[in-house]
């Protein structure tokens, strides 16, 4: 027996025609830019801060917050989509494409593991990082990245669930063989493709 | 993001186990602080519901809703005791 | 490692919107026709869930405004940028549906059997529950005393201020902290509540007061905090902190 329809009920907005091929299915355009989150906001300060790409629990390499501040960036503007029906178009980001940083440690890994502050972990193919796909982003719109949006630095992956984009991201762990990471575990999908709605596992 | 307490899961905890928890006792697995739940720390839609200690900050328990379901993880606790009904 | 997946219980049921009540600029009283509603105490809450026409839903948690004998009936604050709150404060009329889950709550509750003296300490719409107590206080002709200090940001904003002031009469005392601008000859307390305000307001702690802190989650922590500091022992001190959508 299905709820009832409570009449007159409409929040976030319906794509209109001109965005209609931006969203993805059963997404609605967000206002403002919703903050969800497993715990409490870390504040690690910059100069404690490191970004690390380990591998069987060996850090392969390892920059200060100076140090990735030095690396090349880009400005992307990107359209992202939250597992909780949000969608959120043209938001402006800057960060090192994470192809940048996976090039400077020899490796042939097939899966990673994004780690971050305060515990959170989400697993990505390596193919999905690579291409133009994936940043460490350390700035939104502009300024700098506000630690309620992950900062000092998030993973930013759009063309996946935003949940793959982990706030306070402080490195990758590179696999053998796909992990689930924190919400995975919980029955979310393991890949998270918002364009074949792949929000729980078995979709 | 703002943290709410045990009181805002109350409703998920009573359709989970069917009986209203919210007074229930609880013990970290981790720092063995003692708290009901009602004093917990609580992450809504995050996309599931995360419970965490007061004192610690770890993890008590995870709840997934998931097509109908409810994965619940009570890793996080020591104990989990509805204790005696008022 | 502890895990089970579950089938939800049918906890949801149907009530009717019977009258919708303007209480200040923002805020709402929703009263409701809850078929089968099994009675509830003073304190606890309903989950309430919107479903729109494409099936999208959305729930939220919202205090019983009414005492244990009364109809169930909720007080809303329009937050801007709500996603049910400012349906529930504009668009719900009489007669219309909404779904809801109840009575939850077995902490955060106050019954005449539980004594006092009680302390309750609101901070904007965190007062609803602690009106629910202080009705159920008077409907029981209950000589438990009670202090009430209902922080808000101006006079205007001050939900059920008719009421809250009436309940002096029944031996309550309540006073209110206007937070961002007082009227010309306001004789209340301004500013936030503070560990200062506490020490002036609150029970000695060796009177062991019950005491019932409600509001959003930093007041709750600030005030919970000093309440300590003025020697209340945590167990006695009950917090519900609320969210912003």
């Amino acid at each position: 027996m299905s709820p009832p329809v409570s009449r007159g009920f409409r929040h976030f907005r319906r794509p209109e025609a001109h965005e209609a091929d931006r969203v993805p299915p059963g997404q609605y355009i967000a206002k403002g830019f919703p903050v969800l989150s497993a715990g409490p906001t870390p504040h690690t300060p910059l100069p404690e801060w490191t970004f690390s790409i380990k591998r069987a629990g060996e850090t392969l390499k390892s920059w200060t917050w100076d140090e990735f501040q030095a690396l090349p960036v880009q400005d992307v503007t990107v359209d992202i989509h939250c597992v909780t029906r949000w969608t959120k178009l043209d938001t402006m980001w800057r960060g090192v494409p994470v192809e940048t940083l996976l090039d400077q440690v020899a490796h042939d890994a097939p899966y990673l593991m994004a780690f971050s502050d305060g515990g959170y972990t989400t697993n990505l193919p390596v193919q999905d990082v690579l291409g133009g796909q994936a940043w460490v982003a350390f700035g939104y719109d502009g300024q700098p990245l506000e630690a309620e949006h992950g900062g000092p630095a998030r993973l930013l992956v759009p063309h996946l669930y935003f949940w793959k984009s982990a706030k306070w991201v402080r490195g990758l762990e590179l696999l053998e063989h796909n992990q689930p990471g924190f919400w995975e575990n919980y029955g979310y999908h393991i890949y998270g493709d918002p364009w074949r709605q792949q929000r729980y596992a078995g979709d | 993001m703002v943290a709410l307490d045990g009181n805002a899961i109350g409703g998920l905890l009573l359709e989970v186990f069917g009986t209203d928890l919210t007074a229930a006792q609880t013990i970290c697995a981790t720092c063995g602080n003692a708290a009901v739940v009602a004093d917990t720390v609580v992450y809504l839609r995050a996309p599931g519901t995360v419970v965490r200690c007061r004192t610690c900050g770890n993890v008590l328990m995870v709840i997934a809703q998931i097509r109908g379901m409810s994965c619940v993880d009570l890793f996080g606790m020591a104990v989990f005791d509805e204790g005696q009904d008022r | 490692m502890a895990t089970a997946a579950v089938r939800g219980r049918l906890t949801w049921q149907t009530a009717t919107v019977t009258a919708v009540k303007q209480e200040t600029e923002a805020v709402r009283t929703i009263e409701l026709d809850v078929p089968d509603w099994p009675g509830h105490r003073a304190g606890q809450h309903i989950d309430v869930r919107l479903t729109a026409d494409d099936g999208y839903t959305a729930e939220r948690s919202y205090s019983i405004a009414t005492a244990d004998d009364e109809p169930v009936a909720i007080t809303v604050e329009r937050l801007d940028d709500g996603e049910v709150s400012p349906y529930l404060t504009e668009e719900l009329r009489a007669g219309d549906q909404l779904e809801l889950r109840g009575p939850i709550g077995g902490w955060f509750v106050w019954d005449t059997s539980d004594g006092g003296p009680l302390l309750l300490i609101a901070g904007g719409s965190g007062v609803v529950p602690l009106r629910a107590i202080l009705r159920h206080r008077q409907r029981t002709g209950s000589d438990v005393p009670a202090r009430l200090l209902y922080s808000s940001r101006t006079l205007a904003d001050v939900i059920y201020r008719g009421e809250l002031d009436q309940y002096r009469d029944g031996g309550a005392e309540v006073s209110y902290a206007l937070t961002r601008s007082q009227p010309p000859g306001w004789t209340g307390y301004s500013g936030r509540v503070d560990a200062a305000l506490l020490a002036k307001v609150a029970w000695p702690a060796s009177q062991h007061p019950l005491t019932f802190v409600c509001g959003p989650t930093s007041f709750v922590e600030a005030v919970a905090g000093n309440l300590v500091s003025l020697g209340y022992p945590a167990g006695r001190v009950k917090t519900e902190r609320f969210g912003g959508t």
